[in-house]
């Protein structure tokens, strides 16, 4: 059992989460749009690749590299059967949201935060309940633009946060940022495919795992 | 330091109140096996045959073992199925290992939050099929759904139907989505669904049927009309071809109502319909005084003539109030005021 949690914990990328995707993919999903020049928030600029006609591009070199860093975290996570939380507050796609999670068996969250859910959970929800082991925020802000609650309230309760990060966007908080653009459906829909194809793999590695121990 | 001697009870830490009493399912269970026992030693204690004894027959010997006064039918001994008297409870939403059952389980209303989910997927399907019959460059069908005979679930019944506590707010919300599925073109694809959401309303006002002319052995007809006013009880019986005689309780009416006023409500039904003296009324009046019998036997004659007399004049009639129960009757007294109304003399010192 130790060995089956210490083992991936060896390789840099033990669930091979580069070959995912590509620079042309990211590319072609226009994840490199950025907000207009006004919209920049200052923590993005060392992200962001250059401005052309007032509309920041957002370095994909770096994305890359964060998305990398975050897919392989998420993989871990779920290969140690952890709860995952998807959050999004954006209206456009919180179908698409809540059904992804819905087809990894993971948890989705894109309504109305209420106050105390996580940092009250064990007055709102009953008192055995088990908080989420990572949050994935798929849009950082809320539908007032402002930093989401969620944010702040995982930093509290000792939760990793994944988050993809727009150019308006604060990434201060978030454990493993990954700059990108988070309004087009394009965009959208490649991250939750990385992050579904990211679950299923390392769930499966996981399953797999397990079976061959019982083999032997 | 002083030692300081205190009790156990100040000791104990404050536990904050949990909620509503929740109910596990070993306790339902055995509530249930009690409720059966408990059935047939009652179907014993009557003389009845166990197997074949219905909740109705609970109830009424309930009531004769047990008789009440107190006026809440709610706070009356009873004795019904555990499942009708301790409300539907959500069982743990999680598993042994911790991971909750639903998707949205985080959310907090995960049942109102997974309905709008389904609900949304449905208009999503719905518009997907409409682009789909327009490439195929085929008109989309046009059946409009009949909404005058149905409505939405209210709100309780949402509630009760899921469960979980809805604000006015997100009821609204479900009810707009509902109604942006109805209006799409090929919403009908989707009817067994919102059928699920939709109540039929019963039939409109049942209307008063106006009874036909009875005829009695002389070949005469006559038509019978029941009245009240206050505590006053009547019943007229209008016979036609007749001079205009009047017998109430056996006594010709200048007898039992001396006042003219009383004398005038009798007359006015027939007054209206101008047909003065071409009736003749035989009517039983009970309880009430002499202006509420006049007023009882005034609606009863009104509704026994409705037979008589063509729809247009009914309508009249009604319009007349002249078929309209007076719904006055004696306000009660107070406690504090010396009458319904009056108060005790106010004493400025």
């Amino acid at each position: 059992d130790d060995k089956l949690l210490s083992e991936p914990l060896g390789h840099p990328d033990y669930f091979n989460v580069k070959e995912l995707f590509s620079l042309k993919d990211l590319f072609d999903a226009r994840v490199h749009l950025g907000h207009k020049k006004g919209c920049r928030h200052r923590f993005m600029e060392p992200y962001i690749f250059g401005c052309r006609l007032d509309q920041d591009i957002i370095d994909l070199d770096q994305t890359m590299q964060h998305l990398q860093l975050a897919l392989n975290f998420t993989a871990h996570i779920a290969y140690r059967k952890g709860i995952i939380l998807f959050i999004s507050r954006k209206r456009q796609f919180c179908h698409l949201v809540e059904s992804t999670a819905r087809e990894c068996g993971e948890y989705a969250h894109t309504r109305y935060w209420q106050g105390g859910l996580l940092t009250n959970a064990h007055i709102q929800f009953g008192s055995g309940v088990r908080l989420p082991d990572l949050i994935i925020f798929l849009s950082s802000l809320n539908n007032v633009f402002e930093p989401h609650v969620a944010i702040r309230d995982a930093a509290k309760m000792n939760i990793p946060t994944v988050g993809v990060v727009d150019t308006n966007c604060n990434p201060c908080l978030i454990t493993y940022p990954i700059p990108g653009n988070d309004d087009s459906p394009t965009a959208m829909e490649l991250y939750c495919k990385l992050f579904k194809m990211a679950i299923i793999r390392a769930k499966d590695k996981r399953k797999q795992s397990e079976v061959f121990d019982e083999l032997q | 330091l002083r030692l300081i001697y205190t009790t156990t009870a100040v000791q104990r830490k404050s536990v904050g109140a949990s909620g509503p009493e929740k109910y596990t399912e070993a306790f339902i269970k055995k509530q249930i096996e009690e409720f059966n026992l408990g059935k047939r030693h009652l179907a014993n204690m009557m003389g009845e045959d166990p197997e074949t004894f219905t909740q109705e027959d609970i109830d009424r010997a309930i009531a004769y073992l047990f008789p009440s006064g107190l006026f809440d039918k709610q706070a009356r001994p009873m004795m019904k199925h555990p499942t009708e008297i301790f409300p539907e409870q959500r069982k743990i939403q999680w598993g042994e290992d911790g991971r909750p059952f639903h998707f949205l389980f985080y959310t907090g209303k995960q049942s109102y939050y997974s309905l709008m989910h389904e609900t949304y997927e449905k208009v999503l399907n719905v518009q997907k099929h409409q682009d789909q019959l327009t490439d195929q460059d085929q008109p989309s069908q046009k059946e409009k759904k009949n909404l005058a005979g149905s409505r939405w679930l209210t709100k309780i019944e949402l509630e009760e139907m899921l469960l979980e506590k809805l604000s006015d707010n997100d009821y609204l919300r479900f009810i707009q989505l509902l109604q942006k599925l109805v209006t799409l073109p090929c919403g009908d694809i989707e009817e067994k669904y919102i059928q699920k959401f939709s109540k039929e309303v019963p039939a409109q006002l049942q209307k008063v049927v106006i009874e036909p002319l009875k005829y009695n052995e002389q070949g005469v007809a006559f038509s019978t009309g029941e009245g009240m006013r206050k505590t006053a009880r009547a019943t007229a019986v209008v016979y036609d071809n007749g001079t205009g005689k009047v017998t109430v309780n056996g006594i010709d009416i200048l007898h039992y109502f001396p006042v003219l006023q009383d004398r005038e409500q009798l007359l006015f039904p027939f007054q209206f319909l101008d047909r003065v003296g071409k009736h003749d009324m035989v009517c039983t009046v009970s309880g009430g005084g002499r202006s509420a019998q006049a007023g009882a036997i005034r609606l009863a004659s009104a509704k026994a003539l409705r037979s008589f007399v063509t729809e247009k004049e009914v309508e009249f009639m009604r319009q007349a109030g002249l078929l309209t129960v007076d719904p006055r009757v004696k306000e009660r007294k107070k406690p504090g005021q010396e009458g319904a109304r009056r108060k005790f003399t106010w004493k400025k010192r």
